[in-house]
């Protein structure tokens, strides 16, 4: 995929490299005439990498970008400023035609298997769209490929000529897989894949996308609010906040040692299967609700309701910062500072990244601290 | 090609015995409401008014060699009584009568017929596909473009139709081309209204964004995704156009601006029999019975078709507990003593 627009020499571990990605949406009034009242900061200057054959898992609560993120990385919204670079392709400003051969890499995965599928058209048409909207296959091949892909995904392939509305919520999961698989992506950006589905069709679903993941090479961007189902599918999580990536680290890393305290709260906000767990563990309540992204927080985002906030917080916003404890895996070798090494302070490479001007120690009970925020 | 190889899989499967696995064919919408339709008494009779308007029509030249009777001949001898005017239903073989020159007035209406029909279907067909048309570029492009189809759709609206009808049928010479067009140009606003609002609500839904990520170019979502979402009511809307369209062509040609005479019409059928309703009632009646019937008809089906692609509608579900009721009854009142039980048809 040679092409003129190509920046800069394709480091070999990255396949997308969010650089610096800012999304507003104009708030507008008025009747007669529109005027810009405002601006919605939905995603504020984010950066991160998506590893090859790797999983990104992007965590945060509704309202905190993670969805928007997802659609500028898939090229369904224009970002306001910043770069997406996939595959050593600058994607931001492509025309619909040659956004054409970047479609066929990136394909997503949508929260909703009943508002995802098309009603009206049989399940058939819908997996075969992609092949009709490229033209790579026509006629008899093209069902054949339908019907390999159905039962790929653990679908009856007889099954092509039905609707939607004949299929359980889990096989209608399958049925978007089905799709988003059908041109071979590189990346899968899966926006809430599961949380829409029954517990125990949600593994069957995650264990699918893993087993794909492995056979095909895939890259996944997955976004999720169940920490739980980020934490098992990810290679790496960075959390969300208001637009702003708080944190971000190796999966078991960040989860074990959780420095930013909206991370602190967020963990000790997931249900524990073990009651013991539950038991022994400190619950991080936290008070206020999330600020209004229209005007959002000066410094950092998160200091009205943090229960470490100093002055500092509301004036200065925190940079990410490298936990300098972690040391680099063993097998990437010394990451240099030289361009083209998957850049280690960037949320998704190996480093452990918080944006924080106190951030939590291992064995630091924030909830003491949050007595603060009780009082409040 | 997928049904033959399902409806042979099923033929195979049941040649195997295998009455378990039931042949995996969705039942599209359209399979439901007509199952749904089927159940409702009263659009089919007018569906079934309506194939025998249509045969009428298509067979009108059969009546006329069966009575003999040219559509545009005049019988002055047997067609009028002695005082000159038209002779009554039933006389000298004139099935409905005469009209004003002594012409076969049942010939004349099977005739008339064709025109209804065919400006009805025709102007509907267009005005369809223009709305549709209209409908999904304003509600998919949105902005400067809805705007602008926005107004002109409104103003299609506001606008007095009959007076253009007569301003256009005044300049240009009225004939059939100007009457489809005219009717086509008032009728297509209804349809890119709905299609429009449908269209605005449809956009929004993630499938329509899949499509997107997919690739899709904004005319591939506009007819393949958005579409077949809109056959629904664009099917009940256009059904409810065409008796519109028939009384509008009985308008215009009723004021002389339509269909010009020797060919009939309903219109100006009933134009001329205006003169004559005091001594022929019958001239003035049965045009108008035809026009009256065929235009209930299609209306009664264009309700029974949006009643059966919205289970959810009432008037089925009275009408069915109505008839569960009406059956219990009987079967009380049989249970009662009066012989045997009726067997109970008309809930099955």
């Amino acid at each position: 995929m040679a092409s003129a627009t190509r920046e800069s020499k394709p480091d070999d571990d990255v396949l997308v490299r969010v650089e610096n990605v800012v999304k507003h949406f104009p708030v507008k009034a008025g009747g007669f005439v529109r005027h810009t009242v405002g601006q919605v900061h939905a995603v504020d200057d984010v950066s991160l990498v998506i590893e090859r054959g790797k999983t990104l898992g992007l965590v945060g609560e509704t309202g905190s970008g993670k969805s928007t993120l997802a659609r500028c990385v898939a090229g369904l919204l224009p970002v306001t400023s910043g770069r997406v670079i996939f595959n050593g392709t600058n994607i931001t400003r492509l025309s619909r035609a040659a956004m054409r051969p970047y479609r066929r890499e990136v394909q997503m995965i949508f929260q909703d298997p009943y508002s995802s599928l098309n009603p009206r058209r049989r399940v058939g048409a819908i997996i075969g769209d992609p092949f009709a909207i490229h033209k790579t296959a026509t006629g008899a091949e093209r069902k054949r490929q339908v019907q390999e892909l159905m039962e790929r995904v653990g679908l009856n392939p007889e099954h092509f000529n039905r609707f939607p509305a004949e299929f359980s919520g889990g096989q209608r999961q399958r049925i978007g897989v089905a799709r988003a698989l059908a041109l071979r992506p590189k990346l899968i950006i899966c926006d809430e894949p599961v949380s829409a589905l029954d517990v125990s069709i949600q593994a069957q679903v995650l264990n699918l996308l893993s087993d794909l993941q492995h056979e095909y090479g895939l890259s996944y961007l997955f976004i999720a609010h169940d920490l739980e189902v980020v934490r098992h599918v990810s290679d790496k999580v960075a959390v969300m906040y208001l637009g702003r990536i708080g944190e971000a680290g190796p999966a078991e890393e960040l989860y074990d040692k959780p420095r930013h305290p909206y991370t602190v709260a967020l963990l000790s906000a997931a249900p524990a299967a073990d009651p013991d767990t539950a038991a022994a563990r400190q619950r991080v309540i936290l008070v206020g609700d999330v600020p209004s992204p229209i005007d959002p927080p000066a410094g950092c985002r998160f200091h009205p309701r943090c229960p470490k906030a100093q002055e500092i917080c509301g004036k200065v916003e925190p940079p990410l910062v490298r936990d300098d404890s972690v040391p680099p895996p063993a097998g990437d070798g010394e990451p240099g500072p030289d361009a083209g090494q998957p850049a280690a302070d960037v949320p998704g490479g190996w480093a452990h990244v918080t944006a924080c001007h106190f951030p939590v120690v291992p064995g630091e009970s924030l909830a003491a601290v949050g007595a603060k925020g009780e009082l409040a | 090609m997928s049904i033959l190889e399902s409806s042979a899989l099923d033929a195979q499967q049941a040649a195997d015995g295998q009455a378990a696995t039931r042949p995996v064919e969705g039942h599209s919408q359209w399979q439901l409401t007509w199952r749904r339709l089927r159940s409702d008494r009263v659009s089919m009779i007018a569906l079934g008014v309506i194939i025998i308007m249509v045969i009428l029509a298509i067979i009108a030249p059969a009546f006329a060699a069966i009575t003999g009777h040219g559509v545009n001949t005049a019988y002055p001898i047997q067609g009028e009584n002695d005082a000159g005017n038209p002779v009554g239903p039933g006389v000298n073989g004139f099935w409905l009568g005469t009209d004003s020159t002594g012409r076969d007035l049942f010939v004349r209406i099977l005739y008339g017929a064709r025109i209804s029909l065919f400006v009805g279907v025709v102007t509907t067909l267009i005005a369809t596909v223009v709305g549709v048309a209209v409908g999904l570029m304003a509600g998919y492009f949105g902005g400067i473009i809805d705007t602008i189809l926005g107004r002109f759709t409104d103003a299609v609206l506001a606008f007095p139709y009959v007076i253009l009808a007569l301003a256009l049928a005044v300049v240009f010479r009225p004939s059939l081309t100007i009457i489809l067009a005219v009717i086509a140009f008032f009728s297509w606003a209804a349809i890119a209204r709905i299609v429009r609002g449908q269209t605005l609500a449809i956009k929004e839904k993630e499938y329509i964004e899949a499509a997107r990520s997919l690739g899709a170019g904004p005319f591939r979502i506009m007819f393949v995704d958005i579409l077949p979402n809109l056959l629904a009511p664009v099917l009940v809307v256009g059904t409810l156009l065409i008796p519109n369209a028939v009384v509008f062509e009985a308008t215009l040609s009723y004021l002389g601006l339509g269909i010009q005479p020797p060919t009939p019409s309903w219109g100006n059928m009933l134009a001329d029999a205006s003169n004559f309703y005091q001594v022929a009632w019958w001239y003035l009646a049965f045009p108008a019975l035809f026009l009256l019937i065929t235009t209930l008809a299609f209306n009664l089906l264009g309700d029974g078709i949006r009643d059966a692609m919205d289970p959810r509608t009432e008037r089925l579900i009275a009408a069915r507990r109505m008839r569960q009721r009406r059956a219990r009854d009987r079967k009380r009142a049989a249970d009662a003593g009066q012989g045997p039980a009726i067997p109970d048809t008309v809930n099955g």
